[in-house]
């Protein structure tokens, strides 16, 4: 599945022992995959090999992360890695939905993949559906946290410290009874099968999602990547963190082109 | 009032979700899904060799780029027909034939005579975003690359190209290339900008 770049010099594959590897799920609003284009773009990491996979649809275009013409024409495909060593991190950015019936073969592979390259853990970002959170899910922050048991056991004391919010499981059959209690995350496309997966097969995985409606996702993005800052400490966020996140060229003209003029 | 479920921008898939269709939409949707997923794309080639040694391979993707090598590229002087696509999915279906009409929906292989390294397809048909990984093994499958430099000819819509300008006063049509840092040689026309992309066949 996963293919490094050929950097040439014949050097050897990236080894990722020990690594995070930091990922999202295709989700409402997009909030993961946008919070990645900040993490990636920010940290000016490279790309270190791509996914060669059916599962996702096909797209292509050039440097997403551009910042002068030189850097500006490197293809970039719909499932690409890239690599930090310097924090231990690495990074997968998935820009397409999933193709009918793949997503569940893309999360075996995946998972499979996480094990032979020896990843420490793997951190999830994604968000679920506003509209569909109880009384009391509707006061309060809209970031949420869940840990797999084995990932419990390492940093489950850090999420008590930063003051993090489990999210609440709901009752499997609601009006017949409210003993039975399931985790149910709405629009978070392939969360929960990554999440009970990796508890099952003993992978450390952390999910943070937020709650958030489909329309301008960016603040949503900010918010989740600067929640991710608070425990990763990927940057700096002393006086104004948001200010620290770079958008990534590609982010322009999200909701259209210009006017024509005779509009008006 | 009535609370409307928004559909996601992200293309989530909803199996999760309970399906609101009536009985007969689940019938027909079962029948498509038993029809597309048993079959299998068939690529079928009329020369005998096993594997084809390609050392340039031209692909036209769609009506517009497949007009535009019926009208300035083929004849029957110097290509000959070697091979067609056989697939069907719900926006069309090609046949084996080889005798085709422009209007018809087909998927080609061509071979110049002069130099039987140099293929080209015509590609006039849709492949589904479920076929095209599987099309794309087929085909690339068949072949022998000997130094192989492909060529992707394809049209999209100026309404979808992202310019900070409205596209009303924008020249048209206009060329844009992709191309991969293997590709050393000089390109015709001005990269596709960000936060341009291309999709389905050609993106494959």
């Amino acid at each position: 599945m996963f293919i490094p770049c050929d950097r040439g010099g014949g050097s050897a594959a990236p080894d990722f022992k020990g690594f995070t590897l930091l990922m999202p799920a295709v989700s409402v609003g997009n909030v993961g995959q946008l919070a990645i284009d900040l993490v990636i773009s920010t940290l000016d990491m490279t790309k270190v090999g791509y996914f060669y996979t059916d599962c996702l649809v096909p797209m292509v275009g050039n440097n997403p992360y551009a910042t002068a013409e030189e850097n500006s024409v490197e293809l970039s495909i719909n499932a690409e890695v890239y690599s930090l060593p310097s924090k231990k991190l690495v990074v997968l950015q998935i820009r397409s939905p999933f193709i009918k019936n793949k997503y569940r073969p893309f999360c075996e592979t995946l998972l499979s993949w996480v094990k032979s390259s020896k990843c420490a853990r793997v951190v999830l970002l994604s968000s679920s559906h506003a509209y569909q959170r109880d009384d009391e899910q509707l006061l309060g922050t809209p970031l949420r946290y869940l840990l797999t048991p084995d990932l419990e056991k390492a940093v489950g004391g850090c999420m008590k410290e930063l003051n993090w919010k489990e999210m609440e499981k709901v009752a499997a059959y609601p009006g017949i009874n409210n003993t039975d209690k399931v985790l149910h995350i709405p629009g978070g496309g392939i969360t929960k099968l990554l999440f009970t997966e990796s508890c099952s097969e003993g992978i450390q995985m952390a999910v943070l999602l937020k709650f958030c409606s489909e329309g301008d996702n960016i603040p949503d993005a900010f918010v989740l990547v600067n929640y991710l800052n608070e425990w990763l400490q990927l940057i700096k966020s002393e006086v104004n963190p948001s200010s620290q996140w770079k958008i990534p060229s590609s982010w322009r003209l999200l909701f259209g082109n210009g006017l024509p003029p005779a509009l008006f | 009032g009535e609370v409307v479920v928004a559909p996601s921008r992200a293309g989530l898939d909803e199996e999760e979700e309970a399906r609101e269709e009536t009985p007969e939409d689940r019938e027909i949707r079962r029948e498509i899904e038993k029809k597309r997923y048993r079959q299998e794309i068939e690529v079928l080639w009329s020369c005998a060799e096993e594997s084809l040694v390609c050392s340039r391979f031209i692909v036209a993707i769609g009506r517009n780029a497949a007009a535009f090598l019926s009208s300035f590229i083929l004849d029957s002087v110097c290509w000959e027909v070697i091979g067609v696509v056989k697939l069907w999915n719900e926006w069309c279906r090609t046949s084996s034939t080889t005798n085709v009409l422009p209007t018809d929906s087909f998927c080609l292989f061509y071979r110049l005579i002069a130099d039987p390294t140099v293929l080209l397809c015509q590609c006039s048909c849709y492949v589904a975003e479920d076929q095209q990984f599987q099309w794309l093994e087929k085909v690339f499958g068949s072949m022998q690359k000997k130094g192989l430099q492909v060529t992707i000819l394809s049209t999209c819509p100026v309404a979808d190209y992202k310019t900070q300008e409205s596209t009303l006063t924008l020249v048209s049509p206009f060329l844009k290339a992709l191309k991969t840092k293997e590709f050393q040689e000089q390109v015709c026309c001005p990269l596709l900008e960000q936060p341009n992309i291309v999709r389905d066949l050609p993106a494959a």
